[in-house]
This record gives C-alpha cells, structure tokens and sequence, in this order.
C-alpha cells in the first residue's frame, strides 16, 4: 500500500467539486439509506465529509471511508436536491476508483470484472451455463410476478425471491439486426443491456415490436455487453473504460440517428458517465453517442409522437408507475413513461404516494447490504400496494428485480412490467 | 479520547450499534451547517428510547465527558459541534409523535421527530404548526427547541418559542425535570420552559416537547411586488405594518438575489427590479380578500413598478418557488456561503438595507440579501470561499460590522440561527458584563461538571 500523501495527492482532484458542498444536510431529507439508519456516514453530506477528511488530513482510515462510501444506492436522490449543486453522484464514482486503485479491488470483485464482465462473450457463455443449472436450483414461487426461489435455503439467497435467467436470453433470439426505416423514418440502434438480454428478453422483443410498427429502421449489433456501471460503482475503472471502447466501436455513429436502451440505468450510464469518466479521444466518441441516447418511452413519445387519445388512462385495469431513480432524478424522464401507457390505452393510471422514491435496488448494494436494501424496497412495495393495482410499470430491469422480489416475498399477485410492454401489446399483431 | 471500558459501558447500554466508535464515523459529526472549523468527538451514542437517552447523560456526567446533542446537524451558528473529544448524543432515533391532541390543540413529541413531517401530520388533520425553518424538511423539533428557530411566518404567527407549551428534559445528572403543562394556562412554579427555549443543549437534553397547534387558516393570497428602488421595498413593508395589517409572511429580496434565482431557476423574475416584495395573507376568505387588497393599494402607493397576484395554486406555488431558491441560487455561486441573521425592529428595514449595501462596499464583499422584512430578520448572505485567507479576513470583519450595525438600530445578533460558538464572543456588544456573569452563574449552578454542550452561547468565565 502506497502511504497516505499519495492517496491525498490523488484526491486532489476532487477538491474543487468537494468544497462546493456547504454542510447544510438537505440531502438527509431524501437518501434512503440514511431514512432507514439515521447514520450521518450513510447520507451524503457525511460521504462527503469523509472524503474531505481524508483530503486534509484529518483522518488515516481511507479502508474505513471506502466501507462507509459503498453504503450508498448510488440513486442520486441527494444530488437532485442538493441546494448547492453538488455532484454527489460523480464524486463517490470518482472517489470509489481512486480508493480502489488506492487499496485494491477485492479478490472476488476482481475477478467478476476482470474475467467475465470486462469479456461479454464470456460473460454470455457464463450465464447461459448458469441458466441451465438455475432450473434444478430454484422453484418458481409467485406466478404473477414471475419469481422463484431457491429449492434447499442457500445463505447466498438470503431468502430472495427472484426472476429467474431467461431460457434463451435476447442476443440469442436476435443475434444481431439491421433492418432500413420506412421511408422518412428514423434509423434507432438498440442497446440491449445485460439484465433485459439475460432475465427480461420480453422487454427488448417489445421494444423492437414497436419500432417496427412504428416504421423505424432498428440496427442491433452483435457482442453486446454490459455497460459498465457495475465495474464503476465497484471502482474499477479500467473494466468500466475497456467496456466503453467496445461500445464504442460496436455502435457505428454512421449508422443509426437515435440509440435507445430499455434500462433507464443503462441510458443514464451512456448518457452520463460514459463521457464524464473516459478520457481523451474516447471520451469525444463517447460525447457524440451521448447526444444521440434516450431512453425508450422518451423516444417514443417526444420524437415519434405516440400519445394516448384524450381522457386516456383514467379507465381500465390498474396500473401504477414507479420512476427509477436514473430516468427521473437522472435524466428528467417521467412524464413519457406514463404517456405511453396512456397510448397503450385500457388502463387507468393511479399514482402511488413517493412514486419516485428509490426502490432500494443499487446494484451491488443489494447484494452487499440486503437487509438494507429489503428495508427499503418494503417501503416501496407497500406505496404500489396501497394502489391496488394489477400490474406495476417502471423503466429500469434493475428496479424491476427488487420490486418483483419484494412483492412476491409479501404474497401480492402483482406483475411488473416495462412501459414498452404494455405499449407493445395494444399493438395489433 | 475516550476509554474502552467507557465505550463498553455505553454498548452495554445502547446496544453495538448505536454506539459510534470508529474514526470514520467519528469525523461525520464533527460540524454541522456552520463554516466554522471542524472538531472531532470522542464517541457518538444514538439513542432510541428516554431511558438511553436519560443513561448517555448519566454517563457523560459520572464521567465528565461534555455532551453535544444534535438533531439533524443544521445549525448555523455551531451550536451542534462537539467538543474535542466529548460524546455527541444524535436524538434522530426518537422520532416519535406521542400524542396528537385534537380537542386541546397540542401535541407531544419526541424531540426528533422531523419538523417537516410534523407540520404535514398535523395539517392532516386540520390544524397548523406555523414554526417552518429553512432546514425543515430535515431539522428536528428538539433541535428547534433548542435553537428557538425562525421562519417566514415569525410577523404573524411568532417562533419556536411561542407554540412550547411544556417540557420533559433531563438535567446534567440524568433526571427527569418537568415544566409546563397541556393547558392552554399554567402558572405552576418557575417558567424553565422559558429558559430551556434556546439554551442549545447547554441547559438540559430534551425528552418530550408538548407543542400548541392552531386551527389551519382557510383561506391565503399570495402576491409579488416589484420595486425599482429597494428603499420603496422597504418603505412599503413598514407601511403595511403601520396600516395594522399582519400579513403571515413578508420577505425582501435585494437585486442580486433576484438576478441569481432568476439565472438558477429561470421563473421569469423581473431581473432589472431592485428589490421584490413576496407577500401573503391568510385567514377568512372575507379577511383574505380585504387585507389582500389594502396591501396591493399600499403597494402601489409606495412606487411598486408592476404587482402580481397569484391566482390559483399553481401560481402562489410559482412566488414561493422563488423565494426557497434563494439560498440554493446564492449557494451555487460560491464555495462558501456564510448566513447571516441579525435583526433590527422591522421600522428599521430601510436602514439595515443601506446599511448591509454600503459594508458590502467597504469590504469589497458579494452579499445577496433576502430574508423576512416583515420581522425584521433579514439573511444578509456573504458569498465567499473559506480557502481564500484574505478575503475570509474581509468577510469577518464585515459579520462584526453587520453585528454593529443591527445592534446600532436597535436589533439583535441573532433572529433564529442561535448564539452558537459563531456569535459568544459578541454577546458582550449586545448585553452587558453583568448580564454575561448572570448566564455563567445560572449555567454552572445548574451543570456544576460543565458538561452540557459547555462553550456556546455564554463565552466560558475568565
């Protein structure tokens, strides 16, 4: 381990945005973690502290500040709010690598990124070996919902409720596409991303449903991988940088208008971080396909104009939306998504009381903090069942895993889908 | 530092984890919502019931560890930072609403509970609880206690102070006191709600806060006036005042303010105005409409270039829009905003806002001023960054000359933020030596060990 003035001297570089944050402590009205905890490490302003801290000297612990910055969902709740501005978001990304390259990515960390993420080839042949071994592993356990659970308790599941691996994942069932638009229509590429290639193929299906109705031309590459967040939030950003410049070359600019993604988280990533944490040449590249990226229902909606026919959404079977974190608090997108369930009429819309609280998914913190993030997600899953609803839309897989596994953990016989699911099936065949 | 027998005994009380003994945890209690430097504690205990919290006093007593407690650390005069080495008691896991009491209008609280969500639960059935702080949305109802906070409805509706009707609270020993009562009348021996209201901890540690609610007024009018020059605005305040019109809340905002909401938020704010008006009124819709439009003629009177009155919802939300962005708007333009609340009598507006233009002058300071024109507590709001010595240099002597400046008109130091560490060694300008000797005394016969929150608000005796 290097000594401490280096890791100040790397931390250095944060200065400028750390001394934006003045103390005022709003972010504790809307960090999750923190509303579970009331520990001022788990809410920003005490992040931020610590990363101060660490800057001048005032503490010697930076394994500490590393344990205490991965207690956070990465929601972005706190940056929406900050009075100041402060970019909470891309200081602990930033701050995560530093302290990893710093101390070290664990083992286990290591080689998850290194060895599968970083290669989606391997990454695919991985899950599709782990799809076959799931079926004599789980038990399906919430028919609505769509999940399953493990057949003998295994304290890796700690008594999750999951959706289980698709039995042919997307890239097998579309390898790859190239289809022209209908005359004046647009050219939209597709960026699948791993958790609808590989547990909600319906989702990317859907979307390419209702492209083609629309008369879009859909370009879909093949040897799509993961977009990198889970490599960053781990602090690894050399895994995060590889993935990014294999996008990059896979997503020729020459040949589609509009990239749109199914996974708000995703659409963020690309939008976001792609460009904010790569460098050089890569990150112009990266600034480019930024400009082109949108989320689905947001392309939908604003460019090719889909809309509900007036009163839509008031009558029908009940549907409430929830917004993930990374399309509202990230990109400003809600308002499309409720459009489009409008558009696919026969629903009527109920709002849930805090529909853009953070479901307490995270990512990797679902993984490490569970208890946690169960705490959290139970919040969210009375909020959708206080509805009534049938069925619960929301724009992001991530998010759709956690609300399934929490409902399906109460007993409700509530389905969670995409927007562009329910679009896609007021469609006629 | 604290010992780990100590720390063992406060464990064996409060359980592993609400004992914070680790560096890393240590250091995020360290400050609160001041610029002031950072001081590290020697253990944080967050208690989740009255008995722990009633043992954490007991222990920092038996030993004589000093005791900071904090709600949700947004103190802006450093009241909530510890002292070296000392335990910082965090109250946000008594976060309770006893009692929510219809037909004698009070509540009982625990002192955590979020300011915020108590006005919400309370308007939810009905009744109000006009105390609203800037830091609302995450400030406790103990940490309001303590500090005796503000906020936009001080003119009409008063402050903290004016809605305690009684107490529970644990002396420097650990016992219980009580004062007060649930009945609107109580003249049962001394008033010590009176002296714990803004004692900032260094009195006794909040158990149980009894709170007056008032019926919810039926009916408000939102309006905005603008105003080419800001002594118009501020003659304008003391003309509604003096036409004997109480409107619920009456805030200033000077030219720079209104030009960095206006580049924050783009909500269409007149940016060549030099000073804005936001007023409301509420009570009786007949009141409301009457009062509504004396204070649009009173306006209009005083040279108001162009008056805009919110109809409907959507709008008065859109007037208040602006004015809470005021601190957000002001906090983007530099690292570090230092929040000013010294208070003059209200006639004395007109005054204070030459006054805080002409320091900011002589300092060669940016200094945005907003704040509630109808109690006389204006936020002279000092844009800086700490890391520059010499304009920090600058920016402390213009607090110093802000303070004498308020008190020359007659004000105070402090309108809400509290005494704090920041202004103690002021206290000397506003009062006088015996009155200092006087809070010393009362202080150490009531906490002998020194060791509630020792060092704020009375500078310690020579």
């Amino acid at each position: 381990m290097a000594d401490l003035a280096t890791l100040r001297g790397l931390l250095r570089g944060l200065e400028e945005e750390l001394v934006v944050c003045m103390r005022c402590g709003m972010c504790q009205a809307v960090c999750p973690v923190f509303g579970q905890t009331g520990r001022e490490a788990d809410v920003a302003r005490g992040k931020l502290a610590l990363l101060d801290g660490l800057l001048q000297a005032m503490l010697e612990d930076p394994e500490g500040v590393r344990a205490r910055l991965e207690r956070c969902l990465l929601c972005g709740s706190c940056a929406a709010q900050c009075p100041s501005g402060v970019n909470a978001l891309g200081i602990f990304l930033k701050a995560r690598a530093i302290l990893a390259g710093y101390l070290g990515l664990s083992p286990a960390k290591k080689a998850i990124f290194r060895r599968l993420l970083a290669h989606p080839r391997v990454l695919d042949r991985a899950v599709a070996f782990a799809a076959v071994f799931q079926r004599l592993l789980a038990r399906p356990v919430n028919e609505t919902v769509g999940t399953s659970c493990g057949r003998i308790p295994a304290p890796v599941l700690a008594g999750r409720h999951f959706r289980p691996l698709a039995a042919e994942p997307f890239h097998r069932r579309c390898p790859s596409r190239e289809t022209p638009p209908r005359e004046g229509g647009p050219r939209v590429a597709l960026f699948t991303g791993c958790l609808i290639d590989k547990i909600f193929p319906s989702v990317a299906e859907a979307a390419l449903r209702v492209l083609d109705h629309r008369g879009a031309g859909v370009f879909v590459p093949p040897g799509q991988g993961c977009c990198g967040i889970p490599a960053l939030s781990g602090g690894d950003l050399a895994t995060f940088r590889r993935l990014v410049a294999w996008h990059l070359d896979l997503f020729d600019p020459g040949r589609f208008d509009v990239l749109v993604t199914c996974c708000a988280t995703c659409t963020a990533t690309l939008k976001k971080l792609w460009p904010a944490l790569c460098e050089g040449p890569v990150a112009a590249r990266a600034r480019a396909l930024a400009e082109k990226t949108m989320d689905i229902s947001q392309f939908l909606v604003r460019r090719l104009g889909v809309a509900g026919a007036p009163g839509a959404g008031r009558e029908g079977r009940v549907v409430t939306v929830h917004d993930p974190c990374h399309l509202k608090k990230s990109l400003g997108v809600f308002a499309e998504p409720r459009e489009l369930i409008r558009a696919a009429g026969g629903w009527a819309l109920r709002e849930m009381e805090g529909s853009d609280d953070c479901c307490g998914m995270g990512g990797s913190f679902n993984l490490a903090h569970y208890e946690l993030s169960k705490a959290i997600g139970r919040l969210k899953r009375a909020r959708i069942a206080a509805t009534g609803c049938e069925v619960v839309a929301t724009g992001c897989p991530a998010c759709m895993l956690q609300i399934s596994d929490m409902l399906s953990q109460a007993g409700d016989a509530i389905a969670v889908r995409h927007p562009v699911e329910l679009y896609a099936a007021s469609l006629p065949d | 530092m604290i010992r780990g027998a100590l720390i063992r005994e406060f464990e064996a009380v409060f359980g592993k984890d609400a004992v914070f003994a680790a560096e890393a945890d240590r250091l995020t209690y360290a400050y609160d919502a001041a610029p002031l430097e950072q001081v590290m504690p020697g253990l944080v205990v967050r208690p989740t019931s009255g008995e722990a919290l009633a043992a954490a006093v007991r222990l920092c007593g038996e030993n004589g560890i000093p005791l900071t407690v904090r709600g949700a650390g947004t103190n802006l005069s450093g009241g909530t930072v510890p002292l070296p080495g000392g335990v910082v008691v965090v109250t946000n896991g008594l976060n309770r609403i006893l009692e929510l009491n219809e037909e004698d209008l009070y509540a009982v609280v625990e002192p955590g509970v979020v300011t915020a969500k108590f006005a919400a639960a309370v308007q939810a059935r009905g009744l109000f609880y006009p105390p609203d702080p800037g830091s609302q949305a995450v400030s406790t109802l103990g940490g309001n206690v303590a500090e005796n906070a503000g906020g936009l409805r001080g003119l009409k509706y008063g402050v903290t102070r004016d809605y305690v009707m009684g107490l529970e609270f644990f002396d420097a020993r650990g016992e219980t006191i009580k004062t007060g009562s649930r009945t609107v009348k109580c003249a049962t021996g001394y008033n010590l709600a009176g002296l714990l209201v803004g004692s900032e901890g260094t009195l006794g540690v909040f158990h149980r806060i009894t709170l007056k609610l008032i019926p919810l007024p039926a009916a408000q009018q939102a309006m905005m006036a603008v105003f080419d020059r800001p002594e118009a605005a501020s003659e304008t305040v003391a003309a509604i005042i003096a036409a004997r019109i109480v409107p619920a809340t009456l805030e200033f905002m000077d030219q720079f303010t209104i030009r960095a909401v206006e580049e924050y938020s783009r909500a269409g704010l007149p940016v060549e105005a030099a000073a804005l008006l936001l007023i409301e009124v509420d009570g009786h819709p007949a009141q409301v409409a009457e009062d509504a439009s004396r204070v649009e003629e009173l306006c209009r009177r005083h040279g108001a270039a162009s008056l805009r009155v919110a109809r409907g919802a959507a709008e008065r939300n859109k007037v208040w829009e602006a004015r809470r962005s005021a601190l957000s708007a002001l906090a983007k333009l530099k690292p570090t905003l230092v929040l000013e609340d010294a208070t003059v009598p209200r006639s004395r507006i007109p005054d204070m806002v030459r006054a805080i233009d002409e320091i900011a002058r002589e300092f060669r300071l940016a200094i945005g001023t907003f704040g509630h024109a109808g109690d006389g507590n204006l936020h002279p709001t000092i844009l800086t960054d700490k890391r520059d010595r010499e304009e920090w240099a600058r920016v402390e002597r213009a607090i110093a000359a802000i303070f004498d400046r308020a008190l020359a008109l007659g004000g105070t130091l402090s309108g809400e933020h509290g005494t704090g560490i920041a202004k103690a060694c002021f206290l000397d300008r506003e009062t006088t030596a015996a009155t200092i000797l006087y809070s010393q005394r009362i202080k150490k016969a009531l906490d002998p060990g020194n060791i509630l929150n020792p060092g704020k608000i009375i500078p310690a005796p020579a």
